[in-house]
């Protein structure tokens, strides 16, 4: 129920004074609870070679195993032969939030000798999700809450080589930039000294803005000057060193996740060490629904111009191409 | 934003515990802060007769004043007006828009009423799928008109609704979230009112009108909507007045008998209704006017239209392909509609082709005709001109013989003569001089034309009545002497070009058919 207090309005032309307590601000509760209610879907995509530790940073990062591998009772670590997407999905709860997640998985991307179009199923399975969202909302009957199957966030794991982009990373991010927000971090962080470290992402940052790819969060898309500030804190540190665990070890007397090493313990949530948490943060705790609606509000409107055009000039798609041929 | 229902378990997702926080619990704030950035939308309805006191109550329940000015009683139609305005408090930004009837009840005949209040909400739902369909579309931007709460102001006679009030209800129950309430609720005693109460609820019943009940799915607040939903409709009193009670300046309306306090729920139902309509669930009003109310407008529309999920063979069909097939029926349409104009055109052109040929070929039949009759009459005139030619030849045949005859005798006269006239010759005052001979007659006569006499007697040289007269050479016709019905006959020496000295004109006159007679004229200059 709302408070009896205090707070009239501040006037705001062309708005309009109240005298006293109306109760507007009850709304947010409202929202707040209906929200809580529905609960959240979040789809969230990994892309990199084998190896550098995808399954590690998901689990860690949910704080549970929500990869695939985890879920997989018979899973044997083979390189395929092919990317194929495999997707898993668990609902996890956090304080009365209930959250559906899904980890869709990339294995095969960049492991072959070959590596030319390994993209091409990830593109393609991308713009699946958006086609299979567009025709829900296109139906003369429509659920009242369509399922929301689009990939929110693409992480993309690059190699700690402390050189440069490689060729595979720069055409991967620059097709799927356009479709898909992405994170790019660096992977298996520890091996790199600090300095190491402020070069490479410098190098990195230099290669992005050469090449043209808008990676998360996009400067085109701050809605005013707190975000754009915001969010340029955020620009000048990314690709984030990640390390990943899932082992718990004492330091300090403290229970922490963190990798042991003959030389040291590595404190995963330790900022010192490695910028987990600022990854955590920014995909978890303060930009997840500001993901969703870049998702939703660009993202997938591109898509839909697109295709609703296409389908218009030439009339591809199954079956009408023959009754085309006489109208145009 | 839609997403999935979680609460019902999703077959495809395992339930899967956390070990140590993660933070997502921070997504409603995130989702919460947002909205707060873009502000909300709400639009209420008002609908009720003029002077129950809608924009009154609407100033009660937002505190405010909104610039209202009081309707005639004279409006010919209902008109419906709407006015947005930018509200706030503490942090929340709301754009309220507030329309209200205009005359509703106030015709003589109510049969229309309803129909525009319908019509408006229609409107905007139409807006919506409007910028729902187009494909650059920004749906986040857009300012929602949709009515999501309908405020039903029914006057407070005591007795049960009146007709208007059920069957514009009835029209309205399925496109907007009806929240009926008693209006100017302090002239009901409380017995009557729970007596209105229950025989309003009972008729809307039975005549089928569903109006809004507030939710009780969600435990939070299920209780408190489901006493509400008890308590409708709403008593409510407005007032923008304050008095002072105690030593308090609380709203209230102030009587001779005592004050009524709009905010004291003994008096009546206001606080109920501000609570019910705003603080709790204002989200929940939107939120069916979007998924209950429009869905079902497009649905109804897009049927409409032609548009449906499965074709006659139950397959699956997409919006697009039915647009797509549609498109093409619609230029086939026009394809066809296209042939038929041009094949009467065609034909049209036809027609007026064998008209013309027909014309075209009558007159060419008129000309030939004519042609012919032309070539007849000549041929007729050639014949005549030979044969006046014959006549000629035989004339002057005779003419030869009969001067053979006078030759012989006065040829010497007439040789010497006619060159003592040659030798004077040159006039060169611009005399004409004409000397007729008459050959039969034997004489001659001078004349002196001056300018301006230029006629002659031909009857003066023969003597004697004339009866046709032939002139040559040249085409000289009748015509050219005067006085031919007077048998006067002239000739006009001025037709005639004289340039040499030795021009001569010869004059046959016919005296009475019966004998051709000579004349030669001779011209001296």
């Amino acid at each position: 129920q709302a408070g009896l207090a205090d707070t009239c309005s501040v006037a705001q032309t062309p708005g309009h004074d109240l005298f006293g307590y109306v109760g507007i601000e009850a709304v947010l509760d409202q929202m707040r609870r209906k929200t809580m209610k529905a609960g959240f879907e979040f789809n969230i995509m990994v892309v990199g070679q084998s190896g550098l530790g995808k399954s590690t940073l998901v689990n860690t990062l949910f704080k549970s195993k929500v990869s695939r591998k985890s879920c997989s009772p018979n899973y044997e670590e083979k390189i395929s032969k092919t990317v194929k997407l495999q997707s898993v999905s668990h609902v996890i709860e956090e304080k009365g939030v209930k959250m559906k997640l899904t980890v869709i998985d990339t294995p095969g991307f960049g492991d072959q000798i070959n590596n030319e179009n390994c993209w091409e199923p990830i593109v393609s399975y991308v713009n699946e999700q958006y086609e299979r969202y567009l025709k829900e909302e296109l139906y003369v009957n429509r659920k009242p809450r369509i399922p929301d199957t689009r990939v929110h966030c693409c992480v993309y794991f690059l190699p700690a080589t402390g050189h440069w982009l490689r060729p595979i990373d720069v055409e991967f991010m620059k097709r799927l930039g356009k479709i898909v927000s992405i994170v790019p971090i660096i992977a298996k962080a520890d091996t790199l000294t600090m300095e190491e470290r402020q070069e490479f992402k410098q190098r990195i940052r230099q290669d992005l803005k050469a090449n043209g790819i808008r990676v998360y969060p996009q400067t085109e898309y701050d809605e005013d000057p707190e975000d754009r500030i915001l969010n340029d804190k955020i620009r000048e540190n990314i690709p984030f060193a990640v390390v990943g665990t899932d082992k718990e070890h004492q330091v300090n007397g403290n229970k922490v996740l963190g990798r042991k090493t003959k030389w040291g313990i590595i404190e995963v949530e330790n900022v010192a060490h490695c910028e987990f948490t600022n990854l955590r943060d920014l995909l978890i705790r303060s930009h997840l629904q500001d993901l969703k609606d870049v998702t939703h509000n660009i993202h997938y409107e591109t898509f839909r111009v697109r295709r609703l055009n296409e389908s218009n000039l030439t009339g591809e798609s199954e079956g009408w191409r023959e009754k085309n041929r006489g109208g145009e | 934003m839609t997403t999935s229902d979680v609460a019902q378990g999703d077959k495809n997702a395992r339930p899967l515990s956390l070990s140590g926080h993660v933070g997502f619990d921070s997504l409603p704030h995130q989702l919460v802060n947002k909205s707060t950035c873009q502000g909300f939308c709400f639009n209420i309805l008002c609908i009720g007769e003029t002077g129950i006191g809608k924009s009154t109550l609407m100033d009660t329940l937002f505190n405010t004043n909104f610039e209202n000015f009081e309707s005639s009683h004279f409006e010919p139609k209902v008109k419906l007006r709407a006015q947005t305005y930018d509200l706030q408090e503490s942090n929340v930004r709301l754009k309220l828009t507030i329309v209200n009837t205009v005359g509703f009840g106030d015709q003589m005949n109510k049969q229309e009423s309803y129909q525009h209040v319908v019509d408006y909400i229609d409107t905007q739902f139409e807006s919506y799928l409007q910028e729902e369909l187009k494909i650059k579309r920004s749906l986040h931007n857009y300012h929602d008109s949709r009515i999501h709460a309908c405020l039903y102001f029914i006057a407070p006679s005591g007795h049960s609704l009146k007709s208007l009030d059920l069957v514009t209800m009835k029209k309205l129950d399925s496109k907007v979230n009806i929240i009926p309430v008693i209006a100017k609720a302090d002239t009901i005693s409380k017995s009557e009112l729970h007596k209105f109460k229950i025989k309003i609820m009972s008729e809307l019943v039975s005549n089928g009108v569903q109006i809004y009940q507030f939710p009780t799915d969600d435990e939070t607040v299920s209780k408190i909507n489901t006493a509400m939903n008890g308590i409708l409709p709403f008593a409510v009193v407005g007032s923008s007045e304050e008095v002072k009670i105690g030593n308090k300046m609380v709203k209230a309306r102030q009587y001779p008998w005592g004050v009524v306090q709009v905010e004291n729920e003994n008096h009546c139902d206001f606080v109920k209704l501000r609570e019910m309509l705003i603080c709790v669930n204002m989200e929940d009003l939107r939120e069916q006017t979007h998924t209950r109310h429009y869905e079902l407008y497009r649905r109804c529309k897009l049927e409409e239209m032609g548009f449906t999920d499965t074709n006659p063979e139950s397959k699956p069909v997409s919006l697009q392909e039915t647009y797509e097939a549609k498109r093409h029926e619609f230029l086939g349409d026009l394809q066809r509609r296209e042939e038929e104009m041009r094949q009467m055109f065609v034909q049209r052109v036809k027609e007026k082709e064998t008209e013309l040929k027909e014309a075209e070929r009558e007159l060419q039949g008129k000309f030939e005709q004519l042609k012919r009759l032309h070539s007849e009459e000549k041929s007729k005139l050639d014949e005549k001109r030979r044969s006046l030619e014959d006549e000629i030849n035989t004339f002057s045949k005779k003419k030869t013989a009969a001067e053979l005859l006078q030759g012989q005798s006065f040829n010497t006269n007439a040789n010497l003569k006619k060159d003592k006239d040659r030798k004077k010759a040159p006039n060169d005052q611009g005399l004409v001089r004409v000397i007729i001979e008459n050959t039969v007659l034997h004489t001659k006569q001078k004349y002196n034309l001056f300018d301006g006499q230029q006629y002659i007697d031909i009857q003066d040289v023969f003597n004697c009545p004339i009866s046709e007269l032939v002139v040559l050479p040249g085409c000289l016709e009748c015509s050219l002497l005067n006085g031919i019905s007077d048998n006067v006959w002239k000739l006009d020496l001025n037709l005639f070009n004289f340039n040499s000295a030795d021009s001569r004109i010869y004059i046959f006159a016919c005296l009475l058919k019966n004998m051709l007679f000579t004349t030669s004229v001779y011209y001296i200059a």
